[in-house]
């Protein structure tokens, strides 16, 4: 398992950043990722960052519009 | 146009961001009385009260009584840039505010637009107007700051009293040339502010490639109704002479240097962020969607299969692409979107080809998902025809979707509707509703008119309505209408929306995604915070004269790397620009610090403003069911597993229980989380239990005006104090 946001989501091997915001639906441009308390970077690193089991992911979502 | 009145004047330039002078019009009381003053701004005014909406609540303040009601000669309209308001080196200054009491809400109301009119205003020689009294016929006013005099003139226009006609029009009356167009600017509304309390004053400036007048709306509070009950159809103001130092900045290199930063970010973010500059705000629509914000058929639900027809991509297909469509000099987000010719298919106008300005976010939603329509086509028509006629599109389309819910569940019937099926999605039958709300003939659209609180009241006495149910399902806070996000699954957006100064608009917080998604906010208190933080740093928008979209709609590369958080959420770097300008523009020296107490003390101006007209107390803090949860039992089996865990994270095991029952126990606990809601968040704004600052609060902040002091004491009672 992984917890992405507090919430507890299940882990599979290979799994990479992208992965995890499609199981969230987490389709919002202006986003960044944390794993473990450090930052992913780009946009472009999303889909060949991998997760590590147990992880805990930040999916910050900042605010826009309004 | 036959002049009725005229009155000269020298200009005073603008230093340091002010003129330092302020003219007041004065209409009388449809008496022909015409006056005109120019009053000086004191120092205290500026260190307190800073500019644009500031300086419309302190002049508001001195205008009215506590019996002052909206449509008595002495409200006013008064409309306020502010300092930074003008500068041209920095996206999105020409912002101004507009202050008066607000038939809607019955307090104050403060609602901001972009276009041209603040900034000539200002380089006329004046940081606020006000306007007051009533005309004996119907007026236009003339701000001639190129040759220092104002006049009042007699309306010549006699058929289409309408936004778009009357505002070609005045470009037209009062310019030398075409080229000239551009140094004018055209407050309207339109005909329905005559019947509606959602009446708007569409703010213009004049768009040389296209070689039309645009429309900015301050749309919200019902200005629009407040400018038409005084008998003006338009204000005017014509300043030739505008430069990147108009305002007189302390500091143009400061202001050049962090002009250009923000504008290299938007030229090489915005087309991976937010796409403002190709659809504007409109990019939201299937964000919204995705989270469950997106308001559909009355806010009952957060997404709708047919999403794909409002795509963002089906309004970037339709809005003219490669212009700049700022709405001041210098903005280069450029999110004023504009449709190329459109034909319309309806109304007084049918067959006439029509630029038509938006939609925005708000206007796809609330004339789109929220009527249960998706039509791109059918809103783009429908926004052209509320700006033109002088009607707020959020309130309009909010209102009609409670008129929607209340037909659908039997409230109302095809009699009481005049015949009309206002069924969610009878796209026919709600554009007849606009057009009937603009010629204000029949009694069921005067009804509507009068926004949802009133039609709660008379819906129930007229039809016999259940008051209960209305009361469930009307989305308004404080008379006003909600604007277009769902905001029942984040708590701290309750109070977002509904622990606000002037109801549930957006423009104080926008906490859901750091509530409800991102679970940054998970105590009271951290709620409390970013209720307390949020307001006031956006606020401060409103007081110099900026449009809040170039802070947060467009961001520094690495701000989500650099900072993390809530941090992120602030844009530090945004705010240190902001700092950067403020003093370049003023000569002070303030820090950000200094930004939230500026703010702050004019929010606390705010509510005890609002407490003097008989409002700002906790029950006027009202928040109706459906902003915190579902309230029918088709809102929860639209997400049954999610609401059945939301009920056991309450402590309610829901195995066994009707839906109706595991609905009425969410609600119960939901409204007791809410009053914890209240007292964390006025407990953080230094006000009491009952939603009064403290006299501690306004000492501290520098307002303790005896007039303040005293209403404060004949207002607070010992209960009420936090131990």
């Amino acid at each position: 398992m992984i917890k992405v946001n507090g919430e507890e989501i299940p882990w599979r091997n290979g799994m990479t950043v992208q992965d995890v915001l499609d199981a969230k639906s987490f389709t919002f441009r202006m986003i960044s990722v944390w794993i473990n308390e450090n930052p992913v970077g780009r946009r472009e690193n999303y889909s060949s960052t991998l997760v590590p089991d147990g992880a805990s992911v930040d999916v910050v979502h900042m605010i826009s519009g309004g | 146009m036959n002049v009725l009145a005229e009155w000269s004047y020298t200009p005073a330039k603008s230093r340091l961001g002010y003129t330092r002078e302020t003219i007041w019009l004065g209409l009388g009381n449809r008496d022909g009385d015409y006056r005109f003053e120019k009053r000086p701004v004191s120092d205290d005014m500026i260190d307190k009260f800073i500019g644009g909406r500031g300086f419309g609540l302190r002049l508001l303040w001195d205008a009215v009584t506590p019996e002052t009601k909206w449509n008595d000669p002495e409200n006013e309209i008064v409309i306020s840039g502010g300092p930074i308001c003008g500068i041209t080196q920095y996206p999105g200054a020409g912002k101004c505010y507009s202050v008066f009491l607000s038939p809607l809400t019955e307090q104050t109301y403060n609602s901001n637009a972009g276009g041209y009119f603040a900034p000539l205003l200002k380089f006329s020689g004046f940081d606020a107007l006000e306007l007051q009294g009533k005309s004996d016929v119907e007026v236009v006013i003339f701000i001639d700051g190129d040759n220092g005099r104002v006049q009042i003139l007699e309306s010549n226009v006699r058929d289409d009293k309408n936004a778009y006609t009357v505002t070609e029009h005045l470009h037209e009356y009062f310019s030398e040339d075409e080229k000239d167009k551009k140094n004018i600017s055209v407050v309207s509304s339109g005909v329905a502010a005559a019947h509606t309390y959602w009446g708007c004053m569409n703010f213009s400036f004049y768009d040389p490639r296209r070689k039309v007048a645009r429309l900015k709306q301050a749309g919200r509070g019902g200005g629009g109704t407040v400018l038409r009950d005084k008998n003006v159809l338009a204000l005017v103001v014509k300043m030739s002479h505008v430069s990147g130092t108009s305002t007189g900045p302390a500091d143009v290199a400061t202001l050049s240097r962090v002009g250009g930063k923000l504008h290299k970010e938007i030229r090489d973010f915005d087309d991976v962020q937010c796409r403002m500059r190709t659809v504007g705000t409109a990019h939201l629509n299937e964000i919204m969607n995705d989270y469950d914000l997106l308001p559909v058929n009355n806010y009952k639900f957060g997404r709708h299969k047919n999403i794909a027809k409002i795509h963002s991509d089906e309004y970037t297909k339709r809005f003219t692409q490669g212009l700049p469509d700022g709405c001041w000099y210098g903005c280069s987000l450029s999110c004023a979107k504009a449709t190329p010719p459109f034909e319309l298919k309806t109304g007084p106008c049918k067959g006439r080809q029509v630029i038509v300005d938006g939609p925005e976010y708000e206007t796809a939603a609330g004339l789109g998902s929220n009527l249960g329509i998706f039509d791109p086509d059918w809103t783009i028509e429908a926004n052209f025809y509320a700006d033109h006629y002088g009607i707020d599109t959020i309130s309009l389309g909010t209102g009609f979707a409670f008129v929607c819910e209340c037909y659908e569940l039997g409230l109302i019937n095809e009699e009481q509707t005049g015949g009309l099926r206002l069924r969610f999605g009878n796209k026919d039958d709600l554009m007849e509703l606009i057009h009937r709300m603009a010629r204000g003939e029949d009694d069921f659209s005067r009804t509507v008119a009068l926004g949802t609180r009133k039609m709660k009241k008379l819906f129930a006495e007229k039809y016999g309505a259940d008051r209960k149910a209305m009361e469930d399902i009307a989305m308004e806070g404080q008379g006003l209408e909600a604007s277009e996000y769902r905001c029942q699954e984040s708590m701290a957006q309750w109070g977002g929306y509904f622990l606000t100064l002037k109801g549930p608009q957006h423009d104080e917080a926008w906490l859901i995604f750091m509530d409800m998604v991102n679970k940054q906010l998970p105590t009271f208190e951290d709620k409390a915070e970013a209720l307390f933080y949020f307001p006031n740093f956006r606020l401060w928008f409103s007081l110099v004269g900026l449009c809040k979209l170039p802070w947060n709609d467009i961001e520094p590369e690495d701000n989500h790397t650099k900072y993390k958080g809530i941090e992120a959420a602030k844009v530090p770097e945004h705010v240190q620009n902001y700092v950067d300008i403020y003093n370049a523009v003023t000569g002070k020296a303030v820090t950000k610090g200094d930004l939230i107490t500026m703010s702050e003390r004019v929010y606390n101006f705010e509510r005890i403003f609002n407490l003097r007209m008989g409002k700002g107390k906790r029950a006027d803090h009202n928040c109706p069911s459906r902003g915190l949860g579902p309230v029918f039992e088709d809102e929860w089996n639209a997400r049954p597993e999610y609401f059945d865990e939301k009920l056991r994270e309450a402590g309610t095991e829901p195995d066994g229980m009707t839906v109706k029952d595991k609905t009425a126990k969410l609600q119960e606990y939901r409204r007791g989380q809410w009053e914890l809601l209240v007292d964390a968040v006025y407990k953080r704004r230094g006000w009491n239990r009952n939603g009064i600052p403290t006299l501690e609060t306004v000492r501290r902040l520098g307002i303790d005006y005896p007039d303040v002091v005293d209403l404060i004491e004949k207002n607070q009672r010992p209960e009420d104090a936090f131990r």
